[in-house]
């Protein structure tokens, strides 16, 4: 949204994410992804008679982890409750999930744009809590005859779902808050946060709040929109969404409180969102407390040994990462929203650099141009730390120039070789001092007009050196070919 | 001494000294069914050749020296509510006709390791619910005692197959009463353990806060042999309790003497039939003779527990019968006339084939007692009534279970009848629900508070029908309930009596 919009856009986010448990929240089956249809279930995630939950400390404990980086107060005693609906892919007709004592609450995240494209946003938690998914159904409408197939694989994955307060302004914002919240549940090793996979789901509550000229803000009726399966999606539903409110409040007048919530699903094709059925949104879900799970308690221990465990968030390894190695704000943001690995990488690679700026520089203009280029992961990369901080040592010495560096980087990407043997098999040899001198010297005496003209105060003649320095070998550094004529000159008289 | 004359703890003994097979022990059970329950009703399934050749295999193992279970050829019957991988579970109901579950309950697999015989499933209300046994989708049980009467429920068929000698002992479960009522009402000896003492996984649920599943014999000291096996920590089931079994059988020999049991004036209020009554204060009469002081106790909230309870059970249960919708197992409706593809082709105003598939397929497999309880529990978790109903019914259960906590802090036991009245007429309150439910009226208490409970014979109506009594216990005070039970039964020979149409045990 523009600053010149005549209102201001209200948003609040519902985040599913699944926990990266090997077992599903109620029983010991696997949570591996795409395995066939049905083969992850036993009596339990497939709501057979007589079956019975049994808690799964991790998912729980994962859960807590993301509770307390996301500053939730945790319960010292939660419990679980049934949310009964029907539906083919729940086998039980009820979820086991979390009511009116969610295990944790009143949390925050703020999300800050370092090019400052919106103002640091600090967003409210209203909950966190932990819940079973349910399997998934797939329609077949191709065989024409509106067959539903099940997979209860997924039924009973640990989830969990996050419930911000409505403090996002701008669907920017919500896109920005939601790459923040994934990047720390990723670093916490809560999530893989994979949107193709389902592990990250995201429903998005939005209206808008409009000044009247009485001085009243009127407030467009609440849509909820779901069927959002990228961030970018999200982003776009959002801008519709927002568009489409206020064309029709220009055209009704309605507000909120006057009509129920409606709940619109996202078209991704068609860039549009599209009433659902009204029925779908009028569930009573008659919660009541699961009577056979006991209540979980936390204690202060419990906390803070999970809190010791959780490494350092996004947040704060920013700054860190900025004060300890002297790099911008931008560029420890850039370097932290790659990801832990990345870090652990530039960490590496800085320390034996001995220069945090240059080894960022590095890592940012040609470790993560590959990495873009190529689609490919940091712990695969063929160049590890040390190997890079070679290369880099012997730049910063002045053995070769940067673009020769690139020319060896490139090649140790190629060919995963090191520095020596690519610089070998690259017919590239260091230049030593004794030969820059007596290039340079031959170099001074072919040229007697460049000579007058840097005796004469124009070190900028020099340049023209240069070219024909790498004529005669390419390997030099042109710097120091123009530091050691320059030398040579001021030492003719 | 014919084998189905004989108690579960002599019949164990005589097949590990070798006086009878397990074939010949199983097959006179086996024979004694076939013979009787087309008249009693009292089985679902029964599995004549699995029971037999599990019986030839322990016969097999014993003669091979090889180690064998504490039960080792003992014929069981299981109430037809209990997970069985090889016989159907129905619950005794449509909806659930010829389910097969892929794991046995965690009480059948105990039962298995310990070498028992299973001879069949038990007849019942449909999921549990009732206290006559007419609400089974398979017919009615009769009562072996009178052939018109009821067995009382929901546990009808193991109490009355007990009574009816077709097995020495049957697994029952109880949510308010299942199987202490029949008991009391077929002449047999029923337990009630504390909530969380044997584990519910694969127990199909009614009321998981209440079910509890127990041990029905002749006689406690048979009771106590089978707790022995049934008892104990599962970790599949979040509310079992992890506490050391006791040596329930070990514990039968203590006297009585100082014990102190309490009883409840308002059991003997308007309602409470006067040959029961006499009963009742008899057995009080004997368990003094025994050593045992009785003392007047309060339970203020006890008035408030058939009210509690059916609220408490049927929300549970409105949500622990959802699963049965036609989807995954279980009955499902015949698609209707021609495939509808637009909601508005539906017919019946049902918004898609979806819906229509579920409000038929539960329609048609349900029967009408079921769906009164899935509708009031419905109704008692809807939004708007919650506060007023299920709420409430928490708050005052947990005054009830406090009740029962004051009580024995002065009593060790509560005694009392079990049940107002004898067995009734097959019919007699079919019509009138409300009836029905007050059957539970003794017997709802011990669930909500979680305590124990057991039930035994304590003298006949001078038409021959048996009185209950019943005594309850502090949460894991089993063998407490069982010595008082047992030292009654030394004393008395009540649960000796046999129905005429089988005749009278000899001693």
């Amino acid at each position: 949204m523009s600053n010149s919009a005549p209102y201001t856009t209200i948003i609040g986010l519902e985040v599913h994410v699944q926990l990266m448990t090997r077992t599903k929240l109620f029983c010991g089956c696997s949570t591996k992804f795409g395995g066939a249809p049905n083969t992850q279930v036993c009596p339990t995630c497939l709501g057979l008679p007589g079956s019975l939950p049994v808690m799964n400390r991790q998912a729980f404990d994962l859960a807590l982890r993301a509770a307390l980086a996301l500053e939730c107060t945790i319960a010292p005693f939660t419990k679980w409750d049934r949310k009964n609906y029907f539906y083919p892919d729940l086998p039980k007709g009820y979820q086991i999930s979390q009511f009116d004592l969610p295990f944790s609450s009143d949390g925050t995240l703020e999300v800050v744009d370092p090019k400052g494209a919106f103002e640091p946003r600090r967003v409210g938690i209203i909950r966190v809590h932990l819940e079973e998914d349910a399997g998934k159904s797939m329609h077949d409408e191709a065989a024409g005859t509106g067959d539903t197939r099940i997979d209860l694989n997924r039924a009973g994955t640990p989830l969990c779902e996050i419930v911000t307060q409505p403090d996002l302004r701008s669907p920017q914002e919500a896109r920005a808050w939601l790459n923040e919240l994934k990047l720390l549940l990723v670093y916490l090793g809560v999530s893989d946060c994979n949107m193709q996979e389902g592990s990250l789901r995201v429903d998005a509550n939005v209206n808008l709040h409009i000044p009247q000229p009485d001085g009243r803000i009127a407030k467009t009726p609440i849509v909820e929109i779901k069927n959002m399966n990228s961030f970018r999606s999200v982003e776009r539903a959002l801008v519709y969404e927002a568009a489409r409110q206020w064309e029709d409040w220009q055209a009704t007048k309605a507000e909120m409180g006057k009509t129920p919530k409606q709940t619109r699903g996202w078209d991704d094709p068609a860039g549009i969102t599209r009433a659902q059925r009204h029925k779908e949104e009028s569930s009573d879900y008659r919660y009541f407390p699961e009577p056979d799970l006991v209540p979980v308690t936390v204690t202060a221990e419990q906390i803070a040994s999970i809190r010791n465990g959780m490494g350092e968030p996004p947040v704060s390894l920013r700054k860190t990462l900025a004060s300890k190695w002297t790099i911008s704000p931008y560029d420890a943001d850039v370097l932290v929203n790659q990801g832990r690995e990345l870090v652990d990488y530039f960490e590496d690679l800085a320390t034996r650099v001995g220069e945090g700026k240059v080894a960022s520089n590095w890592m940012q203009q040609d470790v993560l141009r590959i990495l873009n280029e190529t689609n490919g992961t940091v712990a695969a990369f063929p160049i590890r730390p040390a190997g890079l901080a070679d290369l880099i040592g012997r730049v910063m010495k002045g053995d070769f120039d940067t673009s020769r560096g690139r020319e060896i980087f490139a090649e140790m990407v190629t060919s995963g070789r090191p520095v020596d043997e690519v610089v070998a098999s690259m017919g590239i040899s260091a230049v030593s001092d004794d030969d820059v001198i007596a290039l340079c010297r031959e170099l001074l005496a072919a040229n007697p007009k460049i000579v007058a003209d840097v005796k004469s105060g124009k070190e900028q003649a020099a340049a023209g050196l240069i070219g024909q320095a790498k004529k005669k070998n390419p390997n030099v550094n042109p710097g120091k070919v123009r530091a050691t004529c320059i030398d040579l000159i001021r030492g003719m008289d | 001494m014919q084998p189905i004359e004989m108690s579960a703890v002599d019949l164990v003994a005589a097949l590990r000294q070798g006086d009878i097979t397990a074939v010949q022990c199983t097959t006179a059970f086996l024979d004694r069914i076939e013979a009787t329950n087309g008249t009693i009703n009292a089985f679902l399934a029964v599995d004549r050749d699995g029971a037999l050749t599990r019986a030839a295999d322990i016969d097999a193992r014993r003669k091979a020296g090889k180690p064998l279970g504490a039960l080792a050829g003992l014929p069981v019957a299981l109430k037809d509510v209990l997970c069985t991988t090889d016989m159907p579970t129905t619950c005794a109901s449509k909806m659930l006709q010829g389910f097969r579950p892929p794991y046995d309950a965690d009480v059948v697999a105990r039962l298995r390791n310990a070498d028992a015989v299973f001879v069949g499933k038990t007849n019942m209300d449909e999921f549990a619910m009732g206290g006559s046994n007419e609400n089974s989708a398979f017919g009615p049980v009769r009562n072996p005692w009178d052939l018109s009467r009821a067995p009382g429920g929901s546990s009808g068929g193991s109490a009355a197959c007990v009574a009816g000698d077709m097995a020495p002992v049957a697994i029952g479960s109880d949510t308010g009463g299942s199987i202490r009522q029949p008991a009391g009402l077929c002449g047999i000896t029923g337990l009630k353990p504390t909530y969380g003492r044997v584990s519910r996984r694969g127990l199909v649920a009614f009321a998981s806060s209440l079910d509890q599943i127990g041990p029905m014999a002749r006689s406690a000291a048979d009771c106590a042999l089978i707790m022995e096996t049934i008892a104990g920590h599962d970790p599949g089931d979040s509310t079992s309790l992890a506490v050391d079994v006791p040596r329930y059988t070990d514990l039968l020999d203590k006297p009585l003497a100082g014990v102190r049991i309490g009883r409840v004036p308002e059991h003997y209020a308007e309602g409470l039939d006067p040959e029961v009554a006499k009963g009742v204060d008899e057995a009080f009469a004997v368990l003094k003779a025994a050593g045992a002081t009785v003392h007047d106790v309060k339970l203020p909230h006890a008035k408030y527990g058939i009210p509690t309870y059916y609220l408490i059970a049927p929300c549970e249960a409105s949500s622990n019968l959802a699963r049965y919708d036609g989807a995954h197992y279980g009955h499902r409706a015949e698609p209707g006339k021609g495939h509808r593809a637009e909601p508005s082709q539906q017919a019946d105003g049902f918004e898609s084939p979806l819906v229509e598939m579920y409000c038929r397929s539960r329609a048609e497999g349900f029967g009408p007692e079921v769906k009164r309880r899935i509708m009031l529990g419905t109704y008692a978790l809807s939004a708007g009534y919650y506060d007023a109903y299920y709420a409430k019914a928490l708050r005052v259960r947990r005054l009830i279970r406090q009740d029962y906590l004051d009580a024995f802090q002065s009593v060790d036991l509560i005694g009392g009848p079990v049940s107002a009245t004898p067995a009734f007429k097959l019919g007699e309150k079919t019509d009138d629900p409300l009836a029905m439910y007050l059957v539970d009226l003794y017997t709802v208490g011990t669930n909500l508070a979680g305590v124990g409970g057991i039930s035994f014979p304590c003298g006949f109506t001078k038409s021959g029908l048996p009185i209950g009594f019943q005594l309850q216990a502090p949460p894991l005070a089993e063998p407490l309930l069982l010595q008082a039970a047992d030292r009654f039964q030394r004393l008395t020979d009540w649960h000796r009596r046999r129905p005429k149409t089988t005749g009278e045990v000899k001693a």
